[in-house]
C-alpha cells in the first residue's frame, strides 16, 4: 500500500498540468467566443485566409 | 370588412406570384416578374452587385455552401469616406505589430455560417487587409489592415456590398473589461472544480476507511492531502468569498458571503485542528464542494444579467455615423461627431439625417416611422425643422443643422433609455435583501446553537455549530434561481424568444398591463394595399406611371400586383403631395390624393366618396378625365395578432393601444383587434409613450411590446420590454425580450412559459428551503455531525438541479427536455 506515497504526489502532478493547460487557454481567450469556431470548421476550405493570432 | 377582403386578396395574388417566380442567382429569394427573364436571374440590384464582387474577388465557392443567407442584399452604397477621417482613427483604431491597424466593426445583418465565410474572406478580395475575424453572436468583425497598401473604407465598401454594413463598435472598451471578468470567472470555476473533485478522492477513500478499517498511517496521509489540495481552494478561487465579505462588513450590510465566507473559514479551520491532532472529522470536500458550486451558480446569474448590460453601448453604435458636408460648393463626408450647429449637411434618398436642423433646399418625404411611430410619410420643404434619425425618401435635401450629436431629439431619447434601464435596478436589490435576511437568521441560529451547547456538553459546542452553518449553506437556495432561469432562456432561444435576464421572466409570469404599439407590431409596419375597387384594366397603366417614383405607394403597387405586366409610359410628371399624371398607350392618367385627381378629372360613379374613414389613405385613378378606380393604401395587421390577443387577454392580462400615429387609424385598428375606444391612444409622441407607461408603470407591472425607436424609451421603462422581429435595434437593445420569429403569436408562448418557469424556481426554492429547515432542526438538536451535514449539502443541491432540468419551461417537445446543455 505504500506505494500510495509516489502514486497519488504523481496523479496530483497531471491533475496540476491539466489544471495549467486550462489556465492557459483561458487566458489566451480560448473560451471567449464559443459560437463562432464551430461554424468556421465546417465550412472551413483550402483557400481560407491566414487565420488570426492569439489576441 | 371589405378592407381586410381586399388585403387578403391581394396577398393571395402575392403569394401566387411567388410560386411561380425563379429564385434569385445571390439570395434566393423570388425574382419579381419585371426583372425575370434574364440569366443569370437577381431580385434586386444589391443581389446583383453582391454576385459580381463576389465572382470578381474570386469567391464564387460562396454559392456552393449548404446554408445561405437568405435575404435581399441591401448595400447602403456609402463611400465609407469617414472611415479613413484622422478623427475616426483617433477614436476607434489601434496600431498592431509589423505596422498594421486594428479596429472592430459592428455589421448588420450577420447571422448565420454562410456570414462567417463570406466575412472572413474580406483579405482575397480586398488586398492590402490581413485579418478579419468575426464573432458571430455579436455580430462583431476583427479587421487588420496594412495602412501603406489600402484604406480601411475599401474594406467597409466591400462588407457593406455584400448586405452587412459596418458601423464602428463603440462598446469595445467595456468589451475588454467584460471578456477579462469573464476569463477570470471561467479559470476560477475551473481550477476550484479540479480541486474540489480530486478532495472528493481523498474524501472516498476516509469514508471507505471507516467502514471496512484503514491503518491510522494512511488515514492521516490521506488527512495531509485533502488538507493541502483544499487550501489553493481557499486561497485563490475562494477569495471571491472572503473579499465579498469583508466589503459587505464593511459597508455594514449583511450579504450571501458573510455566511459562506465564516462557514468555509471555520470548516477549513476546525478540519486543520482535526488533522493535526488526529481524530474528528475533516470537512475538507465539503469545502472544495462549496467554493465550486457557488463560483457555478454565480457564473449562470451574470450570464443571465448580464446583457442588459450592453444596451447603451449597442445604442452608440446605431446612431448614424457620418455626414454629408456641404463647403465650397462640393460635398465630403465627414463623421457625424464633426458637426456643429450653422453646417450645412445634405442627405440623399434613402439616407438618415445626421442631425437636427431646418431644410433650406430641396424637396422630399420623410419617413419618421422610426422616430415616431407615424406609418404615413411626411413632407419637408424649405423652411421645415427635420430631426436625426429620419430617413429621406425620392429626393435630395439639404438641411441647416441647428442642434448635433448628443443634442439631437434622438440623442436626447436614447439617453433616456438608457437612464430608464438603470433605474430597474430596484428588482435585483430586494432579492440581495432578502438573502440578507436569511443570512442573519443563519448566523443568529449558529451563535445560539454553539451558547446552547456549550452549556450543555462544551466539547461538541463547535462541531454542531459548524454543522448548522453548513447544512443551511444557501448553495441550494443560491443555484436554483439562477439555473432554473438559465435553463429556461436555453430553451426559450431555441424557440425563437431571447430573453435577456431573470427578471424578465418572473415579472411575465403574473397578468399585468400589456401596452402594445400598433405600426410594426401589431401590422405589417408597411404601406400596403388594403383596397382596390374599380377597373381591374387599368391597373399595367398605373404600375407604369408608379415605375417612374420612388414613393412608398408606388412599392406598395408594385407589390401586390407582382403577376402584372407594366405598361410603357411617357411625359410623365410627378407633384410633390399630390401625384403622378402622364400618358399610357394614348390615354392621360393621373393617379394621386382625392384633391390631385378630383382637380383634373370628374367622378361620376362617386368614388372618391367611398371607402372606410380614417383607417387607410386614399389613392384615385384617373383615365381620360374621368375617375375609374379607387385604391386604399394602408398598413396591414398581422394575420395573427386577433388571436394573440385573445389568448392573452383570456389569461387575464389588460391590453393597451399605444401609438404614434393618427387617431382614427389608431382607433380602426384598435376596434378590429377588440380593443375598448378608452384603451386605443393615438398620436402619442415618444415622451408621450414614455409618460404613459410610467404612469401605468405607478399602479403595477406593466409591458411595453414596440419596434421603433420612438417605442425604445417606453420598452426601456416598462417592467418589462418586449421588442419584436424586424424592429430598429435601438429598440431591440432596449428590450429585455426579443421575438426572433414574424409575427406577435410569440407572445403568448412568452407569457405561458414565463409561467412554468416561476413554477420551476418556486419548486427548487421550495425544495432547498425545506432541506435548510430540517437540517437546521436535526442540527441544533445536535442530531448530525459535520461530515452528516456536508453529505446533505451536495444532495439538496443535486435536487435542486434535477428539478430546474427536468422542469418544462419553454418548448414543449420531449426533445427539448432531453439531454442538452443550456444555450447561450
Amino acid at each position: 500500500m505504500s506505494v500510495i506515497y509516489i502514486v497519488l504526489p504523481l496523479a496530483l502532478l497531471v491533475v496540476g498540468a491539466g489544471v495549467a493547460a486550462y489556465v492557459w487557454a483561458a487566458r489566451s481567450g480560448q473560451f471567449d467566443d464559443t459560437t463562432t469556431p464551430p461554424v468556421r470548421t465546417v465550412i472551413e476550405d483550402d483557400d481560407a485566409p491566414p487565420s488570426g493570432d492569439p489576441k | 370588412v371589405p378592407g381586410a377582403e381586399a388585403a387578403s386578396l391581394a396577398r393571395a395574388q402575392g403569394a401566387a406570384g411567388a410560386a411561380e417566380a425563379i429564385a434569385c442567382a445571390h439570395c434566393g429569394l423570388p425574382v419579381p416578374a419585371g426583372l425575370a427573364g434574364e440569366e443569370p436571374a437577381f431580385c434586386c440590384g444589391g443581389c446583383r452587385t453582391a454576385w459580381d464582387v463576389l465572382h470578381d474577388a474570386g469567391l464564387a465557392r460562396y454559392y456552393d455552401l449548404s446554408e445561405r443567407r437568405a435575404a435581399r442584399v441591401e448595400s447602403s452604397g456609402r463611400t465609407f469616406e469617414e472611415f479613413d477621417h484622422p478623427s475616426f482613427h483617433e477614436l476607434w483604431v489601434r496600431g498592431r505589430a509589423g505596422g498594421l491597424c486594428e479596429t472592430d466593426l459592428y455589421l448588420e445583418g450577420v447571422h448565420c455560417a454562410s456570414c462567417v465565410w463570406l466575412v472572413e474572406r474580406t483579405p482575397l478580395a480586398v488586398p492590402g487587409v490581413a485579418r478579419a475575424e468575426l464573432d458571430m453572436a455579436r455580430g462583431i468583425v476583427r479587421l487588420a489592415w496594412n495602412p501603406a497598401a489600402t484604406r480601411l473604407s475599401s474594406a467597409a465598401r466591400f462588407l457593406d456590398t455584400l448586405g452587412y454594413r459596418p458601423h464602428p463598435f463603440r462598446g469595445a472598451r467595456a468589451d475588454a473589461l467584460r471578456r477579462d471578468e469573464d476569463r477570470g470567472a471561467l479559470i476560477r470555476i475551473g481550477v476550484a472544480g479540479a480541486i474540489a473533485t480530486n478532495v472528493m478522492l481523498a474524501s472516498v477513500a476516509l469514508y471507505s476507511g471507516r467502514f471496512s478499517g484503514m491503518e491510522a498511517e494512511f488515514e492521516r496521509y490521506f488527512r495531509w492531502i485533502a488538507m493541502l489540495l483544499t487550501a489553493p481552494a481557499l486561497a485563490w478561487p475562494g477569495r471571491v468569498f472572503f473579499r465579498g465579505a469583508w466589503s459587505s462588513l464593511r459597508g455594514r450590510s449583511l450579504h450571501m458571503d458573510v455566511p459562506v465566507a465564516i462557514a468555509l473559514a471555520g470548516a477549513y479551520a476546525r478540519g486543520v485542528a482535526n488533522t493535526l491532532a488526529g481524530r474528528g472529522p475533516v470537512y475538507f470536500d465539503g469545502v472544495a464542494a462549496l467554493v465550486f458550486l457557488l463560483l457555478v451558480g454565480r457564473f449562470l446569474q451574470t450570464r443571465a444579467q448580464r446583457a442588459a448590460a450592453d444596451s447603451g453601448e449597442l445604442l452608440y453604435a446605431l446612431s448614424p455615423p457620418t455626414a454629408r458636408l456641404v463647403e465650397d460648393g462640393g460635398t465630403r463626408e465627414v463623421p457625424a461627431e464633426a458637426l456643429v450647429p450653422g453646417m450645412v449637411i445634405e442627405a440623399r434618398h434613402g439616407e438618415t439625417l445626421p442631425g437636427d436642423g431646418v431644410v433650406i433646399e430641396g424637396e422630399a418625404r420623410l419617413d419618421r416611422s422610426l422616430l415616431t411611430g407615424e406609418s404615413r410619410p411626411a413632407d419637408a420643404r424649405p423652411g421645415d425643422a427635420v430631426y436625426a434619425g429620419t430617413v429621406v425618401h425620392g429626393a435630395t435635401l439639404r438641411v441647416r443643422v441647428e442642434r448635433a450629436g448628443e443634442e439631437t431629439r434622438v440623442a436626447l431619447l436614447l439617453r433616456e433609455v438608457e437612464r430608464s434601464a438603470a433605474r430597474r435596478a430596484p428588482i435585483v436589490r430586494s432579492a440581495d435583501r432578502l438573502a440578507g435576511v436569511f443570512v442573519a437568521v443563519v448566523l443568529v441560529l449558529a451563535g445560539l446553537t454553539w451558547w446552547g451547547w456549550s452549556r450543555v456538553d462544551p466539547a461538541k459546542a463547535f462541531d454542531h455549530a459548524v454543522a448548522l452553518l453548513v447544512v443551511t449553506c444557501p448553495c441550494a437556495l443560491a443555484l436554483a434561481t439562477p439555473l432554473a432561469i438559465t435553463v429556461a432562456i436555453g430553451r426559450a432561444a431555441r424557440a425563437g424568444l431571447l430573453v435577456r435576464g431573470g427578471d424578465a421572466l418572473e415579472a411575465l409570469a403574473k397578468p399585468a398591463t400589456l401596452v402594445l404599439d400598433k405600426t410594426g407590431t401589431l401590422t405589417e409596419g408597411r404601406t400596403s394595399l388594403a383596397e382596390w375597387e374599380g377597373d381591374d384594366a387599368v391597373r399595367p397603366a398605373v404600375l407604369a406611371l408608379e415605375r417612374h417614383s420612388a414613393h412608398p405607394i408606388a412599392a406598395g403597387f408594385a407589390a401586390a400586383w407582382p403577376g402584372v405586366p407594366a405598361a410603357a409610359a411617357a411625359g410623365v410628371t410627378s407633384t410633390t403631395g399630390g401625384g403622378l399624371e402622364g400618358e399610357v398607350g394614348g390615354r392621360r392618367i393621373a393617379i394621386g390624393s382625392p384633391a390631385f385627381v378630383l382637380a383634373r378629372a370628374a367622378d361620376p360613379a362617386g368614388l372618391a366618396a367611398r371607402g372606410g374613414a380614417g383607417a387607410h389613405t386614399p389613392v384615385l385613378v384617373a383615365e381620360d378625365g374621368r375617375v375609374v378606380a379607387r385604391a386604399g393604401f394602408g398598413d396591414a395587421v398581422r394575420p395573427d395578432a386577433a388571436a394573440t390577443l385573445a389568448a392573452l387577454r383570456a389569461r387575464g392580462w389588460r391590453t393597451r393601444l399605444l401609438s404614434g400615429d393618427a387617431t382614427p387609424v389608431v382607433l380602426a385598428v384598435g376596434a378590429r383587434l377588440g380593443f375598448a375606444p378608452e384603451e386605443c391612444t393615438g398620436g402619442a409622441s415618444p415622451e408621450a409613450k414614455l409618460a404613459a407607461i410610467e404612469a401605468i408603470a405607478r399602479g403595477g407591472r406593466v409591458v411595453m411590446v414596440g419596434d421603433g425607436v420612438n417605442d425604445a424609451a417606453a420598452i426601456a421603462r416598462a417592467t418589462v420590454g418586449v421588442g419584436v422581429k424586424g424592429g430598429a435595434e435601438a429598440c431591440l437593445a432596449a428590450a429585455d425580450v426579443f421575438l426572433a420569429r414574424p409575427g406577435v403569436a410569440p407572445l403568448a408562448e412568452l407569457v405561458e412559459g414565463s409561467a412554468r418557469t416561476l413554477g420551476v424556481i418556486r419548486r427548487g426554492i421550495a425544495i432547498s428551503i425545506a432541506y435548510n429547515v430540517a437540517g437546521a432542526a436535526l442540527a441544533i438538536g445536535g442530531f448530525i455531525d459535520p461530515l452528516v451535514a456536508a453529505l446533505l449539502m451536495p444532495a439538496s443541491s443535486l435536487t435542486v438541479v434535477l428539478v430546474a432540468w427536468r422542469g418544462r419551461s419553454f418548448g414543449s417537445s420531449n426533445r427539448d427536455r432531453d439531454g442538452e446543455g443550456p444555450v447561450r
